[in-house]
């Protein structure tokens, strides 16, 4: 067992964690954050996305005890209390969901797809977005409320 | 590019935002591995390697010796449970497959199952998995279904002697006359390929001991049909039904693959009844590679006769239909549901049907996104393309002269259905024009003049279909062993909140939304004042649940017939009240209120709880409020629609763009059009994938070597354009609301309009058809082979 201090949505967790426990399991069953999914064993589906010091991380692809002295953003702690973030509004404002399940990772790779590039063309969002993968939506209204997202925060910023 | 939303008074029309995404965007939601239950046992299924095998020896006593292991069983220990799972036997004569909760002579696929470890951690128990030795003498496989027919071929089920499952026929007209008659015949063999529908949540199963309550167990699983599945499992396992509860949580997507009785979760139940404890699996994606059912998976030889002016005389159709190993809950019926769609929108004197069901060693297969119809549509579509290269027509105008025309409907088709509604017409008008049908033909024209590598087709299907499965009894004529009913219960609670039970069970659609919608414009209550109740046998105990685009056109009718009697009995009370005659009560927008004098009124609210203190209702009239009802639908319903696919093919590399979709749906009345534009997306999205990415291959050993999300190429983002959709609206005649099923539609539609659009820009190389999928070694290929040179 490592012990880790980890911040998890704004708060230190502590753990005792076997070395081979993956991130996503660890969030998911230790400390009950099942907001985030799982979808694959690959590392190929993007269901796991969460924010590593604010960059996109397939939880699946990390182990937990690699998250040691980080900070962690998963779809539970994106929103600011009841303000929901500009991507999340976006989502539902586009219908960019059904099942909701690669939900939780498509937010959070298209909140890291939009600070690296707060202004993204249609092919730059595709292309963006790769490795999540979404079997509902056929990906038009994802890619339509990145684009939403992105004229909002914009618009917020300017 | 949306529809042209009218403005609505009503809530049904409205492109209202979900109700279900708050919880679904902030991660409050309730999948089964979310389900943690003290003293949690975790289970893990020990597969079969090899495709066929004996079975010579499961030694467990090493597993059984592990860390955290609980107990480690065998088929032995579940002897009993090796019955047929199959709802569905299609003909008199089928050889009817068991399907073995644990394996215990033979393994018949790669991922059957041979033994279940049970531990007190998700890692042991996998761990402890891998000390189950299991000595298997590995058999010849059969994996090619022509080969699996032939005399001498490996036996998958050796008790049959064959593996020739059954062959069902249906002959409509008189083909051969037909055909004596016809200038014109066109022959095409078409693989409709194996696919893995992959939801993006795998498949979970929890089981429990309900606390509390003496003899009922509780099993939490990811399924699109919660009450068929507890009927089912009562009858296998003998559990009375009465002390199974079957919940349907979160659900992260269907498309068919949800819509099975799963060994997993016949093995749940037993488990958690055996050990007394929750018992908690969850699939990996490789696991639901084998493990979850296939779809698909047909050669079809079509023929279509026509005469020299390109009047279709007739179609006939051979199928083999790879059923896999075993028989899941619709594997032999699921080709069947394409048998009255091979005529497409057409008119034609003769339709000859024949369908053979083949037993191989492989995943068995079962409804996938359109179960049958994407599979009739795609032949259809395409040899009505091949149909107007042969005779020099152009494809659009061969289909102009062939398809039943706007003022023939209500009209019976060859194979016996009558289509109420359509407009052909104006849907493909529509869709001409958004597409640029002129212009791009002309680029066309000119690519093909100036010998461009990169040549340019465009894809036609104009296609129907059947779904909202359907009258009881059809569904008892056809040999489904259940009805096709829908029930909803609507509740006005004491408090005037109001509770809407249905008997669909929703994993992606957004019911939450649409039924408020349609509830809120009957008993006139704001969508936010409805809560939708379902996919829990406890507390939604009626229903048929959700496949076949069934949900709205079956299930909405029960929703608007149950509101109409809660209203009747509303305006009953309120009458008593009001001292009037129910005669002079008049309802409008959730109030009861005396005609001519509309101070006199009662809200929905105070009716509730008159009808809940029940002091002073009229005699005759029981307390509380409600309506119930459960419907039968008059029909199947038919939507329709045209959809165009411009292709752009690199000749040289085989290198496939879709550079523009266009796709014109018409699905009656919309309910909630952003939902339903939704649902036309998702659709698009898997029918072009069958086309372009995705196949199930298996090397001639039986192991599937798409075995991974790795191999498995599931488009991304990248992979898909952004689509321009739109919709008529003809209102369903057979359906007291006006809709249709939108489900399936799209992936119905898709396939056939993009791979004719390839054929059509290499026509003029010779090539008349390309494998599916149209990956560049497979267009590449079919080019070669026109050309002459080695393929
Ligand atoms: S779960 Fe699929 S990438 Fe992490
Ligand atoms: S919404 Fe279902 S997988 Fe994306």
């Amino acid at each position: 067992m490592t012990h880790i201090d980890v911040t998890v949505d704004g708060i230190t967790r502590h753990g005792d964690v076997e070395p081979r426990r993956l991130l996503v399991h660890w969030l998911r069953e230790d400390l009950g954050l099942v907001g985030t999914t799982v979808g694959c064993d690959t590392s190929n589906c993007g269901a796991c996305t969460v924010l590593v010091d604010g960059r996109s991380v397939k939880s699946c692809n990390m182990l937990a005890v690699q998250a040691d002295g980080h900070e962690i953003t998963t779809i539970q702690g994106l929103a600011d209390g009841d303000e929901w973030h500009p991507v999340q509004k976006a989502f539902k404002e586009c219908h960019g969901l059904q099942c909701g399940y690669c939900t939780p990772g498509m937010v959070m790779a298209s909140v890291d797809l939009l600070s690296e590039n707060p202004d993204p063309t249609e092919e730059e969002i595709r292309n963006g977005l790769e490795g999540n993968l979404c079997r509902c939506t056929g990906y038009h209204n994802i890619v339509k409320a990145v684009a939403t997202a992105a004229a909002e925060m914009k618009g917020a910023s300017a | 590019m949306t529809a042209t939303i009218e403005p609505q008074t009503g809530a049904i029309g409205r492109p209202i935002k979900r109700k279900e995404d708050a919880r679904l965007l902030t991660g409050k939601t309730n999948w089964v591995d979310n389900i943690q239950l003290p003293g949690t046992l975790y289970v893990h299924y020990v597969r079969s390697s090899v495709a066929h095998a004996r079975i010579v020896r499961v030694d467990t006593t090493a597993a059984k010796a592990a860390d955290g292991v609980v107990a480690v069983y065998t088929g032995a220990d579940f002897p009993e449970q090796a019955g047929s799972t199959c709802v569905w036997p299609v003909t008199d004569d089928i050889k009817m497959s068991h399907y073995p909760a644990i394996c215990t002579d033979k393994v018949l696929y790669a991922g059957d199952v041979v033994a279940v470890v049970v531990a007190t951690d998700k890692y042991l128990a996998a761990d402890a998995g891998d000390l189950v030795d299991v000595d298997l003498e590995p058999l010849p496989a059969v994996v090619d279904m022509e080969e699996a027919l032939k005399d001498g071929a490996p036996l998958v089920h050796e008790g049959f002697g064959t593996n020739h499952c059954y062959t069902a026929t249906m002959p409509c007209g008189d083909y051969a006359a037909a055909k004596a008659k016809a200038d014109v015949v066109v022959k095409r063999r078409f693989i409709n390929q194996r696919l893995i529908p992959n939801t993006m949540e795998p498949r979970a199963v929890v089981a429990a001991p309900s606390v509390g309550m003496a003899d009922e167990i509780a099993v939490w699983t990811s399924t699109q049909i919660p009450h068929v599945l507890r009927v089912v499992l009562a009858l296998l396992t003998g559990v009375p039904e009465n002390n199974i509860r079957v919940i349907a949580p979160d659900v992260g997507g269907g498309f068919g693959v949800k819509l099975q009785i799963y060994r997993e979760e016949v093995l749940g139940l037993l488990l958690a009844k055996k050990l007394g404890r929750p018992v908690k699996w969850v699939e990996t994606r490789s696991e639901h590679m084998v493990a979850s059912h296939h779809g698909r998976d047909q050669i079809q030889d079509i023929e279509i006769a026509a005469t020299s002016d390109g009047t279709i005389l007739g179609v006939d159709v051979k199928l083999l239909a790879d059923m896999g190993a075993y028989l899941q809950i619709i594997t032999p019926g699921t080709p069947l549901l394409g048998m009255f769609m091979y005529s497409g929108i057409y008119k034609m004197e003769a339709l000859n049907f024949e369908c053979t069901g083949v037993y191989t060693n492989k995943t068995p297969t079962d409804a996938y996104r359109g179960a049958g119809r994407p599979e009739a549509t795609f032949a259809i579509e395409r040899i009505v393309d091949e149909l107007a290269a042969e005779l020099g027509m152009e494809p659009m105008e061969l289909r102009k002269k062939n398809w039943i025309k706007h003022e023939e409907f209500p009209y019976t088709q060859i194979a016996g259905l009558t289509y109420d509604t359509g407009n052909y017409e104006a849907a493909t008008a529509r869709a001409m024009e958004l597409f640029g049908y002129d212009e791009l033909r002309a680029e066309q024209k000119a690519r093909r003049e100036s010998g461009d590598k990169v040549q340019l087709g465009l894809g036609i299907s104009t296609f129907t279909e059947m779904c909202g499965l359907a009258p009881s009894r059809t569904l008892g004529a056809l040999k489904y062993a259940a009805g096709g009913w829908e029930h909803c219960t609507i509740r006005a609670l004491p408090t005037g909140k109001i509770e809407l039970i249905t008997g669909t069970s929703p994993h992606g659609q957004g019911h939450e939304t649409a039924w408020s919608q349609i509830a809120s414009d009957i008993i006139g209550v704001p969508v936010e004042d409805i809560e939708v109740v379902h996919g829990d046998t406890g507390r939604a105990p009626l229903g048929m649940d959700t496949y076949g685009s069934r949900s709205l056109a079956v299930g909405g009718q029960a929703i608007k017939v149950a509101g109409e009697r809660l209203v009747e009995k509303a305006k009953l009370i309120a009458a008593h009240q009001l001292e009037v005659s129910p005669d002079d009560i008049e309802f409008k927008e959730g109030v009861y209120s005396v005609k001519g004098d509309p101070e006199k009124h009662k809200t929905l609210g105070e009716i509730s709880w008159a009808a809940f203190a029940a002091h002073n209702v009229p005699d005759g009239v029981e307390p509380t409020l409600s309506g119930e009802a459960t419907v039968d639908p008059q029909d199947f319903s038919y939507p329709h629609g045209t959809h165009l696919a411009a292709m752009e093919v690199d000749t040289e590399t085989g290198k496939v763009t879709l550079r523009k979709y266009v796709a014109v749906d018409d699905c009656g009345v919309q309910v909630n059009p952003l939902i339903v534009e939704g649902q036309v997306h998702g659709g698009l999205a898997q029918g072009i994938a069958q086309a372009l990415y995705e196949g199930a291959l298996y090397d001639a050993d039986g192991n599937l070597l798409t075995g991974s999300m790795g191999d498995y190429l599931l488009p991304s983002a990248a992979d898909l354009p952004s689509f321009i959709t739109d919709r008529t609206v003809t209102p369903s005649t057979t359906h007291p609301l006006g809709t249709k099923g939108i489900g399936e539609a799209g992936a119905i539609a898709s396939t056939p309009a993009i791979i004719n659009g390839i054929v059509d820009a290499l026509r003029p190389l010779g090539v008349n058809d390309v494998f599916m999928p149209a990956s560049p070694q497979n267009v590449w290929r079919a080019i070669q082979a026109a050309q002459g040179g080695a393929a």
